[in-house]
This record gives C-alpha cells, structure tokens and sequence, in this order.
C-alpha cells in the first residue's frame, strides 16, 4: 500500500498523487532499467516510457500485487523489447564488442580470490560485455532474479512466461556468466 | 547423496532449492567437489552483483516528472472522445484557418507569387511535421497497448485498437505517398511498415485468441516497429521544435 493512498488518488483522476508515485519509484524503476538494457540513455527512456504507460493503464492496476511489482512488470515487459529491437539493429555495436572482447581476453585467467579482486573498470566491463552477452529473455529473468530478488515464480507470472520457461532462462544466464567470467574472478579451488 | 547438479546448485543460491537448505548445506561441508563447484558459482554471481549502476540523486524522481508532466496531463485512454479522434479534424480546422488567413493577408498586401509560395511550401513543411508527430504518437499507442496486452484464458477485446487502426490507416497513407514523393525514403519505408502492420490490426477480429494476439506481437517485433515509430516520432518532434529555416525566394535555405 502506498502512503497516503496515492494510488487510489491517481487512479482517480489526481495528477498530484501520480506525481508523488513517480517521485517515489523513478530510483527504483532506473536501476532496474540500467540492469536491464546496461545503458543509461535506453534507461532513461524505459524510466519514463514505464511511468506514461502506467498512467494509460491505471485504470488496469490492482492492488493484489503491490505498486512497485506492477511498475517492475511495465518496466521488465518495455525493456525486454527495447533489448530484442537493439540486438537487432545493432550489428556494429557487436562489431565493436568483439574487438573489446579481444582485449580482455588478455586479462590474467588465474587471479586471487573474490576477496582480492579489484574491480578496475576493466572487470567491470567485462561484467557488462558478459551481461550483454545473454539473450533479451535470459537477462530480464536473471536480473529480476539476482537484483531485484523476485521468486522465480513472480518473474514467470511478471514475463508470462512460466516458471519452468523462467527457470531455464536463468540457468542459461548463470551458465553464459560462468563461462565469461570464470576466467577474470578465477577458479580458484 | 550424490554430487549436487549446478541447476540444483543456482537455485540453493538463490534459496529456490526444492530440497530442504539443511540437507544441501550438510552435503557441501562434507564434499568438497560441491563446495569448490559452489564457491566458484559464488564468485561469478558476486562479481555480477558488483557491477555498479550509475548514481540518480534524491531529485531524480522531480526530474523524471518534469519530463512526463505534459503527457500525463492528457485525457486518459478510455475516456470519453479520444484525444486522437477529435485532433486531427481540429488539425484541419486550425490549418485551414491559417492558411485561409495567409491567403487573406497576401492578397491584401499584394505580395509577390514567389514569396507567397516559398512561404507556403514553408508553412506546409511545418505543418507535415506537426500533424505526422501526432500520427506517429496515436501509432505508437496502438502498437504499445498491444505488445502490452495482458494474456489471459479466454478472447481479448482489441476493438478500441482495432478502430484506432483503421482511423490511422488513411492518414499514414497519405504520409507515405507524400515522403515518397519528397523522396524521404528512411520516413517512408517506417510508414510502409507501419501501414502493413495497422493494416492487419484494422482487419483483425474485435475479439482475439492469445495466438491472434501473438502473431499480431510478432509482426510489430519483427520489424522492429514500435522502436522505430519511437525514434522517428522523437526526430519529428525535435525538427518541429527547430526554428523554420530561413529561405530566399527560390526556396533555397539562406
């Protein structure tokens, strides 16, 4: 339930209280964003394409889920087609990944452990090559799983993809993870 | 206990597993082979979860407000007389109003033909622009309601879509011819594609299947359509805040 009932207000026609819902959910709504599409001006588009398609449809929202996993589901849903529309069009982008990966291979294969790490903006690219890496439907499931910590079973009712579909996804994510990362964080045993 | 499989392993992680915690804990303290699989899994998803996110101050929210206020002002979808139903005829009014009163306004001054005509061709780009933001806008709400529509057991009601669809159909037509003939072919290959699409919508039943629903998704994401019909629209609206660009009387810009 949101303070002060803003949600009933908005749903009535009170701009005021949609605006108090968006001041209250936009850090939120553009971390996951970022998560998803790794980038922050298709972030920012998502943040606010997520909040016009939430006032369109307020009249739809129903206060069995929460405000915030209603947002998450307009946000997930806008991002996973923002993600499948730039996989296609972007073949120089791809272009441009593989001599970056190039690169990074040269990174030492056996470091310390995690402790030891030193997360230089090369690790962290490394990060977000390995993350760009997944399939549109794999990193929606994986990053509704890992960071925003929703059940497996909410991200297949939020995706409408099931739970057995939802659960694959996110073992092909942590499994391509793997194999980018294994080699940067080490293997240490 | 045999070893524990990595599927199994992810989701103790993330405390999905479906065996209890208790046996899975028990079983990684006595072997080794699991807990160093584990550990290594740990150490992927812990670097993952480092990854930063860049920083959105307390004022974000204001922000983001200030963004959307102007849309968010606009009647809502369902209500009654749609926006998008009585705007372009109004369009029309307004447009012919102005050019009545540029015609109004030369005769009396007697200016040249020439002038007159730069300037009209300047008033009629002007006006293309507004009228194919606001076309692109109504497009774009159209293909977003549909690749948002809930699935649910039984039909889905598109007919407001459906009616949407076939008001469009006629405006993009005439946007298209018009970028073709301007020899716009990046605007018109967007309105051809737009146009089939609107075209299936227009000709779909009131009530669809999940699958009629689907199909109708996918022609939208096979084309990429909803993403471009955004960026051109956003072209389109930055070109119509520009000032007209200035033009000597063979219309050539100064």
């Amino acid at each position: 339930m949101e303070a002060g009932g803003a949600v009933e207000r908005a749903q009535s026609g009170d701009s005021d209280a949609f605006r108090l819902l968006v001041e209250q959910h936009s850090r939120a709504v553009f971390r996951l964003a970022f998560r998803m599409t790794g980038n922050e001006q298709d972030a920012e588009d998502v943040v606010q394409e997520t909040f016009l398609r939430a006032y369109r449809q307020l009249d739809k929202y129903e206060a069995r889920a929460s405000f915030s996993t209603w947002l998450y589901r307009i946000a997930s849903n806008y991002s996973l087609d923002l993600i499948r529309m730039r996989k296609r069009h972007e073949d120089k982008r791809e272009r441009g990944k593989a001599e970056e990966r190039d690169i990074l291979q040269t990174l030492p294969v056996n470091t310390p452990g995690p402790d030891r790490i030193v997360y230089s903006s090369q690790v962290q690219e490394r990060v977000n090559e390995a993350l760009n890496e997944l399939s549109a439907q794999e990193r929606t499931a994986f990053v509704l799983r890992h960071f925003e910590g929703m059940s497996i079973d909410e991200i297949g009712e939020t995706l409408g993809t099931g739970t057995n579909a939802t659960k694959h996804s996110i073992f092909r994510a942590v499994q391509k993870l793997r194999r980018s990362l294994e080699p940067v964080v080490g293997t240490a045993r | 206990m045999n070893h524990i499989g990595e599927e199994q392993l992810v989701l103790f992680y993330y405390g999905e597993s479906a065996e209890s915690s208790a046996a899975i804990e028990s079983h990684l303290e006595e072997c080794e082979a699991c807990r160093d699989e584990f550990r290594a899994l740990q150490r992927v998803l812990n670097t993952v979860d480092s990854a930063p996110v860049p920083d959105r101050g307390p004022e974000y929210g204001s922000d983001v407000w200030q963004r959307i206020e102007k849309r968010v002002g606009r009647p809502a979808r369902r209500s009654f007389m749609h926006w998008w139903i009585w705007a372009p005829a109004m369009a029309v009014l307004v447009i012919g109003a102005f050019l009545a009163g540029r015609l109004s306004y030369r005769a009396q001054r007697g200016g040249s033909p020439a002038t007159a005509a730069v300037s009209n061709q300047q008033i009629r780009e002007r006006i293309l622009l507004v009228a194919v933001g606001d076309h692109l806008e109504r497009s774009q709400m159209v293909l977003a309601e549909l690749s948002n529509a809930p699935e649910g057991k039984g039909k889905l009601d598109i007919s407001d879509e459906r009616q949407m669809a076939a008001d469009l159909l006629d405006d993009n037509r005439l946007y298209r011819q018009t970028a073709s003939s301007t020899g716009d072919k990046g605007v018109a290959s967007v309105l051809d594609d737009l146009e089939n699409v609107l075209m299936e919508i227009a000709h779909s039943p009131s009530e669809v299947s999940n699958q009629q629903l689907d199909d109708l998704r996918q022609q939208i994401q096979e084309r990429g359509l909803l993403f471009k019909v955004r960026v051109l629209g956003s072209q389109v609206r930055e070109q119509e805040s520009l000032p007209a660009p200035r033009k000597d009387k063979e219309g050539k810009k100064l």
